[in-house]
């Protein structure tokens, strides 16, 4: 190549900068590609909410549809300050009854899935009718429970730990079984015992599955509560939406409701923050694009 | 093959391996008689399917024969040995412990010394080129670096027998060729035997002291080749004449056994 080709090759071509500068610009531009991101993960689900309570607002308005079937938001939120001493009380009623049943549902699922996995004869025997068990409409149940126990806290406990329980199990044992063989064979040619290997191995290993199913059985606990204020119940949210449905006070119903969506929505993200403290290490956890590696 | 009972360290004599099946049985391994040499690096070479594998799963009694015996120092295996280093394909390393844990996991199922344990798992992160690395946890970490990992917990507990089960078989060239040179550096510094799992016959030639070559399934000997090339072994040996014709005299066999055909 001659120097003059040279010279007409770079003719058109851009002024040459350091390397370094180009790493500065590249990082400029992540980090600004980052921040956009996380702004808009925030907005863009806040503009959708703010803009369909708009539209509620406007139409219910507008339209003129009555209280009694499409309230506007505005008036939820009144009822809502108004009635917040109402509402707390039995809102505090709703969440004893879900976090017990879900605490139920992990003390006695947890030990049944250990149980399934470790004798087969008892998974056997057990499992084929702990899964037929669901089959049954567990709402059609609720009434039964409230012969047994009453009016008290203790059916709506049980309905929501008979809902919950099922995916706490299933996951367990799911996450119990799927490892890798590999992981065995090194436990057995370290001379690990096998309760060694069970709790140092096999059992945060199943951890990932183990909090799948918590999730789920949190979400089941809130419905099985409802259910059981449904049926039958002088106390909790689920009893309040009742009877705000047999006074046509459609308000105080959607109040209700908001305010059984925020207990879902706690103690959901509870559960996510104890998952973050338990298996850090996990990527339904770790921050795909922040992780720092080597 | 003329091991005698004092030299071999691992005898594993007639073993044979057959699998029931809906079909009917399955061959996996037809009367396989191999002796290991104290100190020596075996490659046991073979195709996908030869039952190479099942081999050395056998050989570590991690599962059963379904005939045929394997005896160490004399003694015959009837349960998983804990006297071994064990490498898989996948490096099957722990994802809530660091690289140094994992490699620790060893020495604290043996209830090994905790300090100087520590200091031989720095040590030899440090000699496979992961020094800075030890707090890093596996999903911060290459393949490459995970299998290294790997490699260091078969080795920290100082095991004079070291299988490994096509350890390099998930990773890119490049990487193949350092870990190789890795590896025999750590098995040259040690009175190791290894017994070296491998589909690869250039790998098995440039490692190894003796290459068994198997045939396709139902896995036999079908040859024990002795690689008579000097040691350290280097990159540029590779180009040789001696390591083409031990290239050849491999491929020969499994051009013969059908394992390669051309056309």
């Amino acid at each position: 190549m001659t120097p003059d080709t040279r010279d007409a090759l770079h003719a058109g071509a851009p002024p040459k900068i350091a390397i370094e500068e180009v790493e500065a610009r590249v990082q400029l531009a992540q980090a600004n590609r980052e921040r956009r991101a996380r702004i808009a993960g925030f907005t863009f689900p806040a503009l959708v909410v703010v803009a369909a309570l708009v539209l509620w607002e406007a139409s219910a308005r507008l339209a003129g549809i009555p209280a009694y079937i499409l309230p506007p938001p505005s008036q939820i939120a009144a009822v809502m300050v108004e009635k917040m001493p109402l509402l707390l009380r039995h809102g505090w009623v709703s969440t004893t009854e879900i976090v017990l049943g879900f605490l139920l549902s992990v003390i006695v699922g947890i030990p049944l899935a250990l149980a399934t996995f470790l004798w087969p004869a008892f998974a056997r025997s057990v499992y084929p009718l702990l899964v037929s068990s669901q089959a049954v409409p567990k709402m059609a149940v609720a009434p039964l429970f409230i012969v047994w126990f009453g009016f008290g806290l203790m059916p709506k406990v049980f309905i929501a730990f008979l809902i919950a329980f099922f995916p706490i199990v299933i996951n367990t044992v799911v996450g119990l079984a799927a490892i890798e063989p590999e992981k065995i064979y090194l436990a057995r040619s370290m001379g690990l015992s096998g309760t060694a290997t069970f709790f140092k191995i096999r059992l945060p290993n199943a951890l990932p599955s183990i909090f799948g199913g918590l999730k789920i059985a949190i979400t089941l606990a809130v419905v099985g509560a409802v259910v059981g204020e449904f049926v039958g119940g002088d106390a909790g949210l689920g009893y309040l939406l009742m009877s705000a449905n047999g006074s046509m006070d459609t308000p105080l119903l959607f109040a209700g409701l908001v305010g059984l969506t925020f207990i879902g929505i706690v103690l959901f993200l509870a559960l996510e923050v104890a998952e973050r403290f338990a298996i850090p290490w996990h990527n339904s956890v770790r921050n795909p694009g922040t992780g720092e590696s080597g | 093959m003329a091991a005698t009972q004092e030299d071999a360290l691992l005898r594993i004599e007639g073993l044979s391996k057959v699998y029931a099946a809906r079909e009917g049985p399955v061959r996996a391994l037809d009367h396989v008689s191999i002796d290991a040499r104290r100190g020596e690096f075996l490659s046991i070479l073979g195709p996908s399917g030869c039952g190479k594998s099942t081999l050395m799963m056998i050989a570590a009694g991690l599962a059963s024969a379904s005939s045929g015996a394997v005896y160490v120092d004399g003694e015959r295996v009837v349960s998983p040995r804990t006297d071994i280093g064990i490498v898989f394909q996948s490096p099957v390393l722990l994802d809530w412990r660091t690289a140094l844990e994992n490699v620790l996991l060893q020495t604290e199922s043996r209830a090994l010394e905790r300090a100087a344990s520590e200091q031989r798992a720095r040590a030899l992160l440090t000699q496979v080129g992961l020094a800075g690395f030890e707090n890093k946890y596996p999903h911060e970490l290459s393949g490459g670096m995970r299998q290294r990992v790997s490699i260091c917990r078969a080795l920290v507990h100082e095991p004079h027998h070291l299988m490994m089960d096509e350890p390099f078989g998930a990773l890119d060239a490049l990487t193949r060729d350092q870990i190789g040179l890795d590896l025999q550096k750590l098995w040259g510094e040690r009175q190791m035997t290894v017994l070296f799992v491998t589909h690869s016959i250039a790998e098995a030639v440039f490692l190894s002291d003796r290459v068994v070559v198997m045939t396709p399934r139902p896995g036999r000997v079908d040859a024990v080749i002795d690689i008579d090339l000097p040691r350290p072994r280097t990159l540029a040996m590779r180009d040789t004449p001696q390591f083409a014709a031990y290239n050849r005299q491999i491929r020969d066999y499994f051009l013969a056994s059908g394992v390669l055909h051309e056309t």
